[in-house]
């Protein structure tokens, strides 16, 4: 049964192993910790095992859903998975990035066993959100990621763990039961909660009058907002991105690494999925609107990031950054746009995860995170500031890494879709430039003169290890981007030319009544 | 007449069997053999519920129509046997090493559930009354069933005051609509009461409504429910959290629908009130609290917010949701009960949260376990809770007030903080916690086999959503 099913097999795979370590794993002591480790290493990489399979059998050129897998389940709802274009490359992404993570905690001391199993249920979360094919059963993984994520930083996480712990699950908490809402609503009015249903079900779109407010696009720009404010929250877009900060800061390093390389991502897989899709006529009314939020974060976080003198606090506003670009390129709403967006989200959960683990390198010497307390590493550690060059580098979106090709797709998308808001976003580019290679200056480069720093050493073999394959598909994205772009392309296409159709008919129909009306 | 004692012999063989264990703790062993009784009557509380849950289909009616027995009673009685034969059982180490073990503990719980299960079947507006009284009088004594303790004796008391003033806002409002529609029977309530409804009668429903929000600890009716949870001994407080409050819902469910289902409109408005008060009132209120027993007091207040929400739609998906969520709440609220149960130090209960500090290292089972239970009660998903939400909240946008929805939802991030906290004290706490270790083997297969409920039943539900949709079908029609 479990053959059959490969999606389920893959998501299930972890929490199995999971089970396993919080069953049968007894006692405590260095052997049990080991154990642990190896348990969830051969685990996760079983997953990545098998998501290669999966990424093998599948056929870009078909724009439905495949390996799905259907069953009945409570409350009148589906048990429904399924990948497309858009999803596919998302699940290779966690299934690759686990494997080092779980290698990026290899030094863990306290209480190792809980801390692999609640990575390991976070793994299977993960995969459950960019596999599900019905609402709710997404909205169970979208959510079910928080507790995994609140342990996780408010247990192993730094000094002011407790407050990030709470702001990160109340803000995201907020942001979700709303959608929750939206989502009963979607039933309410369509009577399913199959997705591959609802791509097809034309939400209402004709103004509504609300206690004397006129919505435009009616029912479609309430849901929209609704999922906007879950999606918002959890990309993070300006304003409400200020969890993200003190959640990174706090969080141990791979807790760093799954919440910027993954869990962010969830947020514009959402956009994908659910807004553009659903609420075409809504994501165009209001698609301006994203497209400024995005110019702003972009520009507004790259200058707060100049500022900060705690390396993960600026790769965390650096990301937020980043994810502006996103947005932006989803609600462009073309080709270049999503195919870009799609590829930055990819290329940013390379490159972030491997800024955060630069940034847990030098932490694990020293114990601090403040960028005045380095200076000249690059005399004493060569290997390591060659790796922080590279993705330093990559983070900019030099050409021939993979932040460039995103970037540009991007921004080309942009162009087309609002020609300011491009303007703007583009200063971004030289910010962050500026901010990183400042980071970079400040901390690698000079003459080694801090007393502390002079018996630091180099990266270790695992540590080597890790960045290994990040080096590698940074580079390779970066010099061969249509590995991506071929895989996304189809059914990206496929979305706008239902979303072009729809908005088509809108604007005709809303013309014809102005026309009526005068 | 044979043929209407055949349909209360479940009530009839219950409350002769708590008249016999009466008359024999009284000529016989006194409070030796107190421990026989409660495992006794729990065996008879859980025979008495799965002879009820195995009857099969089909609605009879007893003395013209007072006594009902439809799919709705059998199942609202299921879940409060149950629930009542499980507190039992947790309650009898507790109660015996507190030398609180008398034997009318069990006979009082026994007569205690002949009452709800009366009330959750009545068709009359006197068997109401008459189910109500008997519940509450024996639940007025078991609350001050610690006589030597001022805090037991005040919840006691005060539950009484309250309960009696409750009782005549129900009877005033019973002889309103009795003397406006010239019957006490439901059936007849329902015939005269058809689409417009004279001032009088709306009159006579807001008194039972509100008599009734008592009983369910409803804001803003609530004012009992911290103290009376916090006097009155932890066995005690576990059971007014469970059985009492599914029967009071389960007999808002029947008035509302079988006496009012003629005049939705006008008592939706009353509960949607009832239910966005309660669910703010109670997450706003226990974020200041210390007291795990009080905290546990407003979290029911939350939830019975929810399970009017359920109830507010006014449809056989409403009232299906609400039974949904009592179940759930039920089964979540034994498991934080046997929790809170074996919070002892130096053989002491102990109440205060702060008390649970890093107490995941010290029982990382129980503490996963109640971590689990804390989770699913804030509503997050992928836990049982979560759909118990999801379900009211369905039935809330269906009937078309997802404005209700939408308040739920917000209440539910805020009611999110205080469970969230004790998560916090347990896992992230400062020092080390100096609770006592182990604790009885009864309260921590409660507390595993709910916790383990509340993961496993995301699979199927164990099946409880088809037998409260049809529950549901029963009374709504």
């Amino acid at each position: 049964m479990f053959l059959d099913n490969p999606l389920s097999m893959m998501t299930f795979i972890p929490l199995i192993a999971a089970a396993i370590l919080g069953v049968f794993l007894r006692g405590s002591g260095d052997a049990v910790d080991r154990n642990a480790k190896y348990v969830a290493l051969v685990a996760t990489a079983l997953t990545f095992l098998v998501s290669l399979f999966i990424l093998a059998g599948f056929d870009p050129q078909d724009t439905g859903f495949q390996f799905v897998e259907e069953g009945e389940w409570i409350l009148g709802l589906t048990y429904k998975m399924g990948v497309d274009g858009i999803s596919v490359l998302f699940v290779m992404l966690t299934t690759f990035l686990m494997p080092i993570t779980i290698l990026a905690c290899w030094d863990v001391k306290d209480r190792v066993k809980e801390y692999m199993i609640a990575f390991l249920v976070l793994e299977t979360l993960m995969l459950g959100v960019f596999c599900a094919l019905d609402l709710v059963l997404f909205y169970l993984f979208f959510e079910g990621g928080l507790i995994p994520m609140f342990l996780i930083i408010g247990i192993w996480g730094g000094k002011d763990r407790i407050y990030a712990a709470f702001k990160f699950f109340l803000y995201t908490f907020f942001g979700s039961v709303l959608m929750l809402v939206a989502m009963v609503a979607m039933y309410v009015d369509s009577g399913t909660t199959d997705i591959t249903a609802l791509l097809n079900h034309n939400f209402g779109s004709e103004t509504m009058d609300i206690w004397g407010f006129q919505i435009i696009g009616g029912l479609q720009t309430l849901l929209w907002l609704a999922f906007f404010a879950s999606f918002a929250v959890k990309m993070p877009m300006w304003p409400v991105h200020t969890w993200l900060p003190d959640a990174h800061v706090q969080a141990p390093t791979a807790g760093s690494v799954v919440l910027a390389a993954i869990l962010l991502k969830l947020g514009g897989y959402g956009f994908l999925r659910f807004n553009l899709p659903m609420f075409p006529v809504a994501s165009d009314l209001l698609a301006d609107f994203v497209l400024w939020l995005s110019a702003i974060a972009i520009v507004y976080t790259s200058l707060v990031a100049l500022m900060q003198e705690d390396m993960k606090k600026l790769i965390a506003y650096s990301s937020v950054a980043h994810m502006g670009y996103v947005t932006a390129g989803i609600f462009a709403a073309n080709q270049q746009g999503v195919d870009g967006a799609i590829f930055q989200m990819i290329s940013h959960g390379f490159i972030s995860g491997a800024l955060f683990l630069c940034v847990g390198v030098i932490y694990d010497r020293m114990h601090t995170r403040e960028i005045d307390a380095y200076g000249g590493l690059v005399n004493r550690m060569p290997a390591y500031a060659a790796v922080f060059m590279l993705f330093t580098m990559a983070n900019v979106g030099l050409p021939g890494t993979s932040g460039f090709v995103g970037e540009f797709l991007t921004l080309m998308g942009m162009f087309q879709a609002n020609t300011w808001v491009a303007a703007v976003a583009a200063t971004g580019v030289i910010l962050s430039a500026a901010y990183a290679l400042w980071l970079y200056r400040r901390v690698v480069m000079g003459d080694l003169i801090k007393e502390s720093l002079k018996s630091i050493t180099d990266m270790t073999a695992r540590e080597r290890s890790i960045f290994a394959p990040l080096i590698v598909m940074t580079i390779l994205l970066g010099v061969y981007p249509s590995l991506i772009t071929d895989v996304i392309g189809p059914s990206v296409a496929n979305m706008l030319s239902g979303y072009e159709t729809a908005v088509a008919e809108f604007n005709a129909t809303s013309q014809v009544a102005d026309a009526g009306g005068n | 007449m044979s043929a209407d004692l055949n349909i209360i012999l479940p009530e009839i063989f219950l409350s002769v069997f708590a008249m016999l264990g009466l008359l024999f703790g009284a000529y016989g062993g006194k409070d030796r053999l107190a421990s026989v009784f409660v495992w006794a009557t729990s065996a008879v509380l859980v025979a008495v519920a799965a002879w009820i849950g195995f009857q099969g289909a089909g609605t009879g009616s007893a003395f013209g129509g007072m006594f009902v027995d439809d799919g709705f009673a059998r199942f609202a009685k299921v879940t409060i046997l149950l629930s009542a034969a499980a507190i039992l059982l947790m309650s009898e180490n507790y109660m015996a090493r507190r030398d609180l073990l008398r034997f009318e503990y069990p006979m009082l719980i026994a007569l205690a559930c002949v009452g709800m299960m009366v009330m959750v079947s009545a068709g009359d507006l006197i068997a109401l009354y008459m189910g109500l009284e008997l519940q509450s009088l024996s639940l007025y004594v078991v609350a001050a069933l610690r006589r030597d303790s001022v805090k037991s004796t005040e919840a006691g008391l005060k539950y009484f005051v309250l309960g009696a003033l409750s009782s005549g806002l129900l009877l005033y409002g019973a002889s309103l609509v009795y003397g406006y529609t010239g019957s006490t029977l439901f059936a007849d309530v329902i015939a005269a009461a058809k689409g417009e409804a004279s001032v009088g009668l709306l009159f006579g429903l807001a008194f039972i409504a509100a008599g009734l929000a008592f009983k369910v600890s409803a804001a803003p009716f609530h004012m009992w429910t911290p103290d009376v949870y916090e006097g009155s001994p932890t066995p005690v407080t576990a059971f007014f959290a469970t059985a009492p409050k599914v029967a009071a819902m389960g007999l808002f469910a029947r008035v509302v629908h079988d006496a009012f289902g003629g005049i939705v409109g006008d008592w939706q408005q009353i509960l949607a009130v009832l239910s966005v008060a309660s669910m703010f009132l109670g997450a706003i209120a226990a974020i200041g609290q210390t007291n795990i027993k009080r905290l546990m007091a407003y979290s029911s207040i939350a939830h019975m917010g929810y399970a009017l929400m359920g109830l507010a739609a006014g449809t056989a998906q409403g009232v299906e949701s609400m039974l949904l969520y009592m179940a759930i709440y039920v089964t979540m609220n034994v498991g934080t009960f046997a929790f809170i149960l074996s919070m002892e130090k130096d053989g002491q209960p102990v109440v205060e949260i702060n008390a649970l500090s890093l107490y995941s290292k010290r029982e990382p089972l129980m503490a996963l376990a109640m971590l689990l239970l804390l989770f699913s009660l804030a509503g997050v998903p992928p836990l049982v809770g979560f759909f118990a939400k999801y379900s009211v909240l369905l039935a809330a946008v269906d009937a078309g007030m997802a404005w209700l929805a939408i308040l739920g939802v917000v209440a539910s991030v805020i009611g999110a903080f205080y469970y969230l906290r004790i998560v916090y004290l347990m896992y992230f706490g400062a020092e080390e916690s100096e609770l006592d270790q182990g604790g009885s083997g009864i309260l921590w297969g409660f507390l595993v086999a709910s916790a383990a409920a509340m993961v496993f039943g995301v699979v199927n539900l164990f099946g409880v959503e088809g037998a409260a949709a049809a529950a549901a079908a029963t009374l709504v029609n």
